[in-house]
């Protein structure tokens, strides 16, 4: 068992108007401007300019195209950080009614559902769907997200190899025990994220933040 | 989960080594027999063998669809060979107006087939599409090292990797997806077949085909219409949906059939993707020469039937004797009349009395086939034009053509005039044209007892249609009754829907609708 301590996340992925005001504010973080290293070649691309969202970049449509440190650096700047994997794992167990919705059937086939769409159609808006439990929109169904530790995730490419890999999802126990057939879901978004590099996004990949509980 | 799998692999290694120690004893393990047997019928001593480095130029590797095979590779020397694969997931059909979300290589299922010398080098690039959802990479069996390439090649979206390998032995080879959950990536259509030559080739055919059996497991029923999403439940229990060649019930069937001439002599390669099933394949009316057992290189003659495994292949010789339409299915029988498993090879020629006479017998394997293209547009136009209400009788009659070519020609023949006095006649028939309503009806809910047809009577039975949906049956009687003379009107969906509903009591509760 890993214990999640007190954490706030965000209602809803980060929308390409929100990180437009970002990269309004901090120009070392635009398109252009940003270290490559940093960003990689695919930054942001899918907007009209640096400063211009357009047609395939609506503002209420989550930003993806964003690596890892870009992603970190919108979330310092608001006092946040990236959630940590347990902490999203542990958030994403929540149905829409329930605090831990992963043995209902419906609920992994929904994820599985949305998997098998093709990519390549344009996004949702964000927080167009019906929030879970708690309040919190498009865990699933929308796109990927970065998590703070993905790294510490790095499962082999090759995951019938021997080795200690694996060990992160199992002592993700708050999360997943990969023994379980529903934990399907959870191990496809564990390759997703062990196959990124800090420097590059994709096309389906958001991100949200989380921040420590102020005060008492 | 690690050690688990580590476990199984290393238990299945030591019973395919106690296999290979029994195998010259007498006892009744057949595979074992088979394999002590070929022994004898080996072409050359094939062992691992590195040629040296790579001579002359880089060769780009072209890559084409199946059921493409690349040419033979003539060559007295090892090269160094480019292979360049791009990873698409695509929304494709795998049964009539039927979608699935396939992840493939290069856009087909299989994945094209490539073809190499035994000692080639190969510098092989895995593109992963920025559209896709997935991150993915390739387990090439023909590959000495570890993983076959996976973790070398693992690939997020929008990303390109490369790795290096030199090919060791010759055989043909499975390549597949090994990312996590890596049965559901190979369930999705993630497989192909690498094809590594001994240094003298094959011996010469004149035709080659590359055919590729898999299994897939959908949320709906088998052949339920609309798009399909994966079903991991059924794929855990092994219940396949469908079981088809080359990613789809009519890659190979009606327009899509292999060709070739009567004299030929034809070579398959046939793969087995899985996920899960152990094919039986057989090509019904043939026998095959030779077989290479698993795609190895020793060989057997004779061979009706040919188990292939999961994540294996095997290669067939044969030559073409007589005319007519060859059948491929996985003689595992169900899975070729429920689940998709057809394929054709049509044989053009002149027919040799001597070798095999009497009526051809495939009519029944063609039973609800039609040329798959040409059917599914004409369809899905039709569908499309009836959702914006403004479908023509042009549209209804072609899409009801194909849909009467699938179910109906088998009794009622194609030219519509039935077989007398077993079969009515829909050409010119009174019966038919004089009431449109009961010609629903008989659709929906069947015929049986005498009828009376031009002054003709028959008296058998018709079964329910109950597959076809109300704009299906409206299409084909639209069809049939504005054809071969017949000059009706047109039959829409409303009087199919309202005939089903007027006729529901005379149809047993569990029938379909």
């Amino acid at each position: 068992m890993i214990r999640v301590e007190d954490f706030l996340l965000d209602r809803i992925p980060v929308s390409n108007e929100a990180f437009l005001a970002f990269v309004t504010r901090n120009p070392e973080w635009r398109r252009g401007m940003a270290k490559k290293l940093l960003v990689g070649e695919h930054y942001l691309e899918h907007w009209k300019g640096p400063l211009t969202l357009g047609d395939e970049s609506l503002r209420e449509q989550p930003v993806t195209n964003v690596s890892w440190f870009a992603a970190r650096a919108y979330c310092e700047s608001r006092g946040g950080r990236l959630p940590s994997w347990h902490e999203w794992e542990y958030a994403a167990a929540a149905g829409r009614d329930e605090f831990d919705a992963r043995h209902r059937p419906e609920w992994r086939q929904r994820i599985l559902d949305w998997y098998a769409q093709t990519g390549g159609k344009p996004l949702r808006k964000v927080g167009a769907m019906p929030p879970d439990v708690r309040g919190i929109h498009d865990l699933h169904g929308l796109i990927w997200e970065w998590v703070e530790d993905y790294n510490a995730l790095m499962i082999s490419g090759d995951n019938r190899e021997q080795g200690g890999a694996d060990e992160v999802m199992f002592c993700g126990a708050g999360a997943a025990s990969m023994k379980d057939r529903e934990h399907y879901a959870v191990l496809m978004r564990v390759a997703m994220l062990s196959s990124l590099k800090a420097g590059e996004g994709t096309r389906n990949l958001g991100f949200r933040c989380a921040y420590d509980p102020q005060g008492e | 989960m690690r050690n688990l799998v580590w476990t199984t692999a290393a238990a299945i290694l030591l019973l395919f080594m106690a296999g290979c120690e029994n195998g010259n004893q007498a006892n009744d393990n057949q595979a074992a027999a088979s394999a002590a047997r070929a022994g004898s019928n080996t072409a050359a001593a094939a062992q691992p063998a590195d040629f040296g480095p790579p001579q002359g130029e880089p060769i780009i590797h072209e890559l084409k669809p199946p059921p493409y095979v690349p040419p033979p590779v003539n060559r007295d020397h090892p090269a160094k060979v480019v292979i360049d694969l791009e990873v698409r997931e695509l929304d494709m059909e795998i049964s009539e107006g039927v979608t699935y979300t396939f992840w493939t290589f290069g856009g087909t299922v299989p994945g094209p087939m490539m073809r190499i010398r035994q000692g080639d080098t190969v510098e092989f690039h895995l593109k992963n599409h920025p559209d896709s959802k997935m991150p993915h990479n390739i387990d090439l069996h023909a590959v000495t090292g570890p993983g076959g390439g996976a973790s070398s090649t693992f690939t997020a979206p929008g990303r390109h990797s490369s790795f290096t390998f030199k090919a060791l032995n010759p055989g043909l080879y499975v390549y597949h997806c090994a990312t996590a959950p890596v049965g559901m990536h190979v369930a999705n259509g993630m497989y192909g077949l690498i094809l590594v030559e001994p240094p003298e080739g094959l011996p010469e055919v004149d035709r080659e085909f590359y055919v590729m059996q898999g299994d897939f497991y959908t949320v709906g029923k088998y052949r339920e219409k609309g798009h399909q999403p994966f079903d991991m439940q059924k794929a855990i229990e092994e219940n396949a949906t469908y079981v088809v060649f080359n990613g789809s019930e009519n890659a190979l069937i009606g327009e899509n059939a292999l060709q070739a001439r009567v004299g030929e002599r034809v070579r398959l390669y046939v793969g087995n993707g899985g996920p899960n099933l152990v094919s039986s394949f057989h090509l019904i009316g043939e026998i095959f020469d030779r077989v290479y057992l698993q795609g190895g290189t020793s060989f057997i003659e004779n061979i009706q039937t040919t188990l292939i495994p999961a994540g294996g292949a095997a290669i067939t010789d044969f030559r073409l004797e007589v005319p007519g339409t060859l059948v491929m299915v996985d003689h595992s029988i169900f899975r070729a009349f429920n689940k998709g498993a057809l394929g054709m090879l049509e044989v053009q020629g002149e027919p040799d009395n001597t070798l095999f006479t009497g009526k051809e017998i495939d009519a029944d394997y063609l039973g609800d086939k039609a040329p798959s293209q040409l059917r599914s547009t004409a369809i899905s136009e039709t569908t499309q034009a009836l959702s914006k209400g403004e479908v023509t009788l042009e549209q209804k009659i072609n899409a009801g053509k194909i849909l009467y070519t699938g179910t109906c020609s088998v009794c009622h023949q194609n030219n519509g005039e039935g077989l007398e006095g077993v079969f009515p006649p829909l050409a010119g028939a009174d019966f038919l044209m004089e009431d449109k309503m009961r010609a629903i009806d008989i659709v929906i809910n069947g015929l049986s007892g005498p009828v009376t047809v031009n002054g003709v009577q028959y008296n058998s039975v018709m079964p329910p249609m109950s597959q076809l949906n109300d704009d299906e049956i409206a299409h084909i009687l639209t069809f049939v009754m504005n054809s071969w003379g017949n000059e009706g009107e047109m039959v829409t969906v409303e009087e199919v829907r309202k005939v089903r509903e007027e006729t529901k009591d005379r149809r047993p509760s569990g029938a379909a609708h």
